[in-house]
C-alpha cells in the first residue's frame, strides 16, 4: 500500500522538489520504538476502543432520542439504530456508562505510548510523497485530533471543569464520529502492517528478555526504528509495564466512583471520590448532580403546600400525604450519570405504574415529568413507567428524601440515565399515543 | 486501476478508506456547524493536536534526555527510580487537573455541593509515596548488589535490576 521511500507519486517532481528543502528535524535515539512495539500497542487499542465508541453510542440512545431527550437533538444519520432503552438488568446504563469513562480513561497512558512510539513519523521527510499519502494524512490528523478531543473534553467534563464554553454533548458527539471514520481508515490501512509487526517478535521472548539482553528491531522501512539509537535504559519488558502499570494506576484512582460507595474513596482525585460534604453516613449521604440551593426552588414550593399533578385521562392532584397513603414499593436501584460515577440505593414510593392508572392512562405511550425547577423536565418511554421497580420515591433508605435528593418527590426507574431521573417532580403527564 | 494507482499514489481500498473518513468527519461537523461556537470546538481540536505534537511530547522528550544524561550509568542504574514515578505524576497531574487546581468549582459545587479543596494535597501525598516507593526499591536493589561479589556486580545487577522493574509494575495508590 505504501510507496518505497525512494518512490514518488504522481507528480514527482514536485514531490522530490519538497524533499530537497529539507530543514533541520529532530534525531530519534530511543533503541525501543519500533513496528513490533508499535502494533502491540495499536492492538491493545483495537481491542478497547471500540467498546468505548460504542457504549458511547448506546449512552446516546439511553437518552430517548425518539422522546427528544438525547442531546445533540440533530444527528443526522450518525446514531445507532434507536430503541426503547431497557429497564433490565437495572444497572444496564451504570455497566455501559461506567465502562465508556473508565475503559476510556485507562486507555489514556496507551494512547500516549502509542503516541509517541509513531512520532518519529510525524516529522519524516519528505512530508508527501504522493496524493494518497497526503491524503492518509490528513487522515492521521483527524485521528490524533479527534481521539485527543475526545480525551480532553472527556476528562474535563467529568470533573465539571466546562473551561471550553461549548456544550460538551454536541461537542464529545461530533468529535466521536469524526473518530469513528478515522479510526475505520487508519485499521483498514494499518490492520495488516499491525498483524505483521506484532508477529515479527515473539511477546513470551520479550518478557523474559532483560535489559542487558534488549536490543533494537531490525530496522524494515516504517521508519519507526532509529537510525542512531542510543543504549538502552529500559527493556521492552519494562515498557509494557510502565503502560500497564500506568492503566493499573488509573483504574485504580478512577473505578471506585463506578463500583459503589464501600470503595468509593479510592477516587481520591475524582469529585465522585466523595459522597457529600457533610459525609454524615446518613440515609442520604450519597452523590448528586444537582444541589437543592441551585435547582433556585423557593423553599416555600416544597413545603407543605406541594401538590403534585398528575394529567393523563383527566388532571388530579394530591399531596404528600395522599401520595404516601397509596401502596408503597421498595427497590434497591442505581443512580447512575453520564459522568460514568453511579450510586445504589433502596427507593420507596408509588409505583409510576399505579400513578398511570391513576390519570386514567394505564397502558400509556410515554410520560413527561416536569420538575419545580425551571425548564427541567424528562420523558419516559412506556417501559420506563410500567417497569415493576419504576418509582416515584419518597423516600430512600428508610428515611425522607433531602432537599438535595428531590424532596418532595423524585423519579427513580432502572436502567435510565441519572440526569432523566427528574427530582423535585411537579407534574406528570402520561400520554396516551 | 493501474492509472488511479499512478496518478493518486495507492490503490482503490486506499481512496475508499480515506474518502469513507471524510465522508464521516463532514457528517460530524454538519452536527455542529449550527452551533455559533463550532469554531471554538475546531480551535481545541487542533490545539489538542499542537499542544501534543509540539509542547507535551518535547518536553518529555527534553526532559527524558536531561535525566539519561544527568544519571550516568551507577551500578544499579537510577534512571527508571526517578522516570517512573514522575511518569506516574504527570500522568495524573494531566488527568486530574481540574480539580489539582481548583478550575471550575463554582460548576462542582452547583452539580455536587462539594469543593476542590482537598485534591491538591491528596495528589501531592500520591506523588510523594510514589517516589518513596521508587526510592525504597532503589534502595533494595543497592543492597542486593553490594551483597554479591564485586567481580561479577555490574552484569548481575543489570538483568536482575530489570527483572525487578518488570515486576514491580508502577508504585500504585497510597495504602488506603
Amino acid at each position: 500500500m505504501r510507496p518505497d521511500p525512494e518512490e514518488y507519486g504522481f507528480p514527482a517532481p514536485l514531490w522530490r522538489a519538497v524533499a530537497r528543502l529539507r530543514p533541520p528535524l529532530p534525531r530519534w535515539r530511543s533503541p525501543l520504538r519500533g513496528p513490533w512495539l508499535t502494533s502491540v500497542l495499536g492492538l491493545v487499542l483495537l481491542a478497547g476502543l471500540p467498546v468505548v465508541i460504542v457504549t458511547g453510542l448506546l449512552s446516546y440512545v439511553a437518552y430517548g432520542p425518539q422522546l427528544g431527550g438525547a442531546i445533540p437533538g440533530d444527528v443526522g444519520v450518525l446514531h445507532l439504530p434507536v430503541f426503547d432503552w431497557p429497564t433490565r438488568p437495572s444497572w444496564l446504563y451504570r455497566l455501559t456508562q461506567g465502562l465508556h469513562v473508565g475503559l476510556g480513561l485507562v486507555l489514556v497512558p496507551v494512547v500516549l505510548a502509542k503516541l509517541w512510539s509513531v512520532i518519529p513519523k510525524l516529522f519524516a521527510w519528505p512530508p508527501v510523497r504522493s496524493f494518497a499519502h497526503a491524503a492518509e494524512r490528513l487522515t492521521l490528523l483527524l485521528l490524533v485530533g479527534s481521539i485527543l478531543f475526545e480525551i480532553v473534553t472527556g476528562v474535563l467534563n467529568i470533573q465539571y471543569d466546562y473551561v471550553f464554553g461549548f456544550s460538551f454533548y454536541a461537542a464529545h458527539y461530533a468529535g466521536a464520529w469524526v473518530f469513528v471514520g478515522a479510526f475505520a481508515a487508519h485499521v483498514a490501512l494499518k490492520l495488516p502492517h499491525a498483524l505483521r509487526g506484532a508477529r515479527s517478535r515473539s511477546l513470551r521472548r520479550e518478557l523474559r528478555t532483560p535489559l542487558a539482553a534488549t536490543v533494537p528491531e531490525p530496522d524494515d522501512g516504517s521508519g519507526l526504528v532509529a537510525e542512531h539509537p542510543a543504549a538502552p535504559t529500559m527493556s521492552r519488558r519494562g515498557v509494557l509495564a510502565l503502560v500497564g502499570g500506568g492503566m493499573l494506576l488509573v483504574a485504580g484512582l478512577t473505578a471506585g466512583q463506578t463500583l459503589g460507595d464501600a470503595v468509593r474513596g479510592t477516587a481520591f482525585l475524582l469529585p465522585r471520590g466523595r459522597t457529600t460534604a457533610g459525609a454524615d453516613g446518613g440515609p442520604n449521604d450519597f452523590p448528586v448532580n444537582k444541589t437543592f440551593a441551585t435547582s433556585r426552588i423557593p423553599a416555600a414550593a416544597v413545603g407543605s403546600g406541594w401538590r403534585l399533578e398528575l394529567a393523563g385521562a383527566g388532571t388530579r392532584t394530591l399531596d404528600r400525604a395522599a401520595l404516601a397513603a397509596l401502596e408503597q414499593h421498595t427497590a434497591r436501584l442505581p443512580i447512575a450519570c453520564v459522568e460514568g460515577w453511579s450510586t445504589v440505593q433502596t427507593w420507596s414510593g408509588v409505583r409510576l405504574r399505579d400513578l398511570a392508572a391513576l390519570a386514567g392512562v394505564p397502558e400509556p405511550a410515554s410520560a413527561v415529568v416536569r420538575s419545580l425547577e425551571d425548564g427541567a423536565q424528562a420523558a419516559l418511554t412506556a417501559g420506563q413507567v410500567l417497569d415493576p421497580d419504576a418509582l416515584l420515591a419518597l423516600r430512600v433508605n428508610g428515611a425522607d428524601l433531602a432537599p438535595d435528593h428531590g424532596f418532595p418527590a423524585r423519579i427513580v426507574v432502572p436502567a435510565l440515565p441519572g440526569v432523566h431521573c427528574t427530582k423535585w417532580v411537579r407534574m406528570i403527564e402520561f400520554r396516551s399515543v | 486501476m493501474r492509472r488511479l494507482r499512478r496518478t493518486y499514489g495507492a490503490g482503490i481500498g486506499h481512496l475508499l478508506a480515506v474518502l469513507g473518513c471524510l465522508a464521516l468527519a463532514a457528517g460530524a461537523v454538519a452536527i455542529v456547524a449550527g452551533d455559533p461556537v463550532w469554531p471554538v470546538m475546531l480551535a481545541w481540536f487542533l490545539a489538542a493536536v499542537l499542544l501534543h505534537d509540539l509542547v507535551l511530547f518535547p518536553l518529555y522528550a527534553a526532559g527524558d534526555r536531561l535525566l539519561t544524561a544527568a544519571t550516568r550509568r551507577p551500578r544499579v542504574p537510577v534512571v527508571n527510580h526517578v522516570r517512573v514515578p514522575l511518569l506516574g505524576a504527570g500522568l495524573t497531574f494531566l488527568l486530574f487537573l481540574p480539580g489539582i487546581v481548583g478550575q471550575g468549582e463554582p460548576a462542582l459545587r452547583a452539580a455536587s455541593g462539594l469543593d476542590t479543596g482537598p485534591v491538591a494535597g491528596r495528589w501531592l501525598l500520591l506523588v510523594a509515596a510514589m517516589a518513596a516507593v521508587s526510592a525504597l526499591v532503589y534502595l533494595v536493589r543497592v543492597l542486593a548488589a553490594r551483597r554479591r561479589s564485586p567481580d561479577r556486580e555490574q552484569q548481575v545487577v543489570h538483568g536482575e535490576g530489570e527483572h525487578r522493574l518488570a515486576g514491580e509494575p508502577e508504585p500504585g495508590p497510597p495504602p488506603r
